[in-house]
């Protein structure tokens, strides 16, 4: 009986780390989740309208229908990525993920403070290979880093009403993301704020 | 023999344990960093780099991306004030003020996270949608069929959820209590 229970305990305990493990291995062996699902309807490096959410036609679940969307699937392999969101009339803001759908950073257009949203994504090692520059000018040059070299940049304008739409889709039509194709010139330090 | 009977229940009784808590614990979420007002819960840690395990694991399993912090939070009901699980064959009503944001979304959702259908396309109101009573409280009605006011359609689905979003909000990880953050209540009024 004792033996019996022993057993038991032995089993629970070896569960709990069979348990742990899985959940932390669990955003590197998925398959269904966000990153691979937008993956197939996205190029690399290209901002690509999403479709009008509707109950038959959504590619992930949970978007807000109240938004119009479109995802920059990024590699950074070939050189940081210049990214320019026009601003829509009501709200549009701009969120970064890691391909293991990790929410590193989000700015809208009030924080950015201008008609236009313009930054630089890059990672740490290409941050830190910058020529330096005495001539840090005042931060007109907003700079994030990227943890990982590939990921999701999801842009949102708000229609806030039905009629608005156009316009909404409008902005993020005319957004674009692109590698540098000239090395960045005097960057600023604001460099990727946790957020 | 009685030796690889043991190593054989331990293993099983492992795995079993296990993997049944990951598939829990991914699929219902956990307590963890939830921030709850009424018969809201958001976690505002979700959308940062500080996210916990389990709720990493909700969001991969789910195939959904939150919302980033800076962009704003949301939160969820899957009952009313008085805890009865939301019912799309009854009037619900959504009424009250909302914490300070720039724009707010209210959208249904099936258990799934998927748009409820219905014949006016109507899956949920923007803060700038809806009619508001003089003082700037509004009541939001959440009906299988037509009323008057703000009017979202339920579809008569038998279980559903709503999101609030909040854009551009202080509203985050300061946030305690309904002073900080006053929710909307969530009432059932009739119920066929």
């Amino acid at each position: 009986m004792i033996r019996l229970l022993m057993t038991l305990l032995a089993g629970l305990l070896l569960g709990g780390l069979v348990h742990l493990v899985s959940v932390l291995a669990l955003p590197r062996i998925a398959s269904r989740d966000a990153y691979s699902r937008l993956s197939q309807m996205t190029t690399v490096n290209t901002v690509r309208p999403l479709p009008t959410t509707d109950p038959d036609n959504a590619p992930i679940p949970f978007l807000d229908p109240g938004f119009a969307m479109a995802v920059c699937r990024y590699d950074l392999s070939s050189g940081p990525i210049k990214l320019t969101v026009p601003v829509s009339p009501s709200y549009t803001s701009v969120s970064f993920y890691t391909h293991d759908d990790l929410a590193y950073y989000a700015i809208n257009d009030r924080s950015a403070g201008r008609r236009v949203i313009e930054l630089d994504l890059m990672t740490e090692a290409q941050h830190a290979a910058l020529p330096e520059d005495e001539e840090v000018t005042a931060a007109d040059r907003l700079i994030v880093d990227s943890p990982t070299p590939t990921g999701l940049i999801v842009l949102k304008a708000l229609a806030a009403e039905p009629g608005l739409r156009p316009q909404a889709e409008a902005a993020l039509a005319a957004a674009t993301c692109k590698v540098q194709t000239e090395p960045a010139a005097k960057p600023s330090e604001a460099s990727g704020a946790k957020s | 023999m009685r030796l690889i009977l043991t190593t054989a229940l331990i293993l099983i009784v492992a795995t079993v344990v296990g993997l049944g808590a990951t598939w829990m614990t991914a699929t219902r979420g956990t307590d963890f960093g939830t921030l709850t007002i009424g018969a809201w819960t958001a976690q505002p840690r979700i959308g940062t780099t500080e996210i916990n395990p389990y709720a990493r694991a909700t969001v991969i399993r789910s195939g959904e991306l939150p919302l980033g912090a800076g962009d704003g939070i949301a939160f969820i009901a899957t009952a009313d004030d008085d805890k009865k699980p939301l019912d799309g064959r009854c009037d619900v009503t959504v009424s009250g003020i909302t914490p300070p944001a720039r724009f707010w979304t209210l959208t249904v959702y099936d258990m799934k996270g998927h748009l409820v259908a219905n014949a006016l396309q109507r899956y949920g109101f923007t803060s700038a949608e809806i009619v508001r009573s003089a003082d700037g409280s509004f009541a939001i009605r959440l009906a299988p069929r037509a009323r008057a006011g703000n009017w979202l359609p339920t579809g008569g689905i038998e279980r559903y959820q709503l999101m609030l979003r909040l854009y551009d909000t202080p509203v985050g990880i300061g946030t305690r209590t309904q002073r900080d953050a006053p929710m909307p209540s969530i009432a059932t009024v009739n119920c066929p």
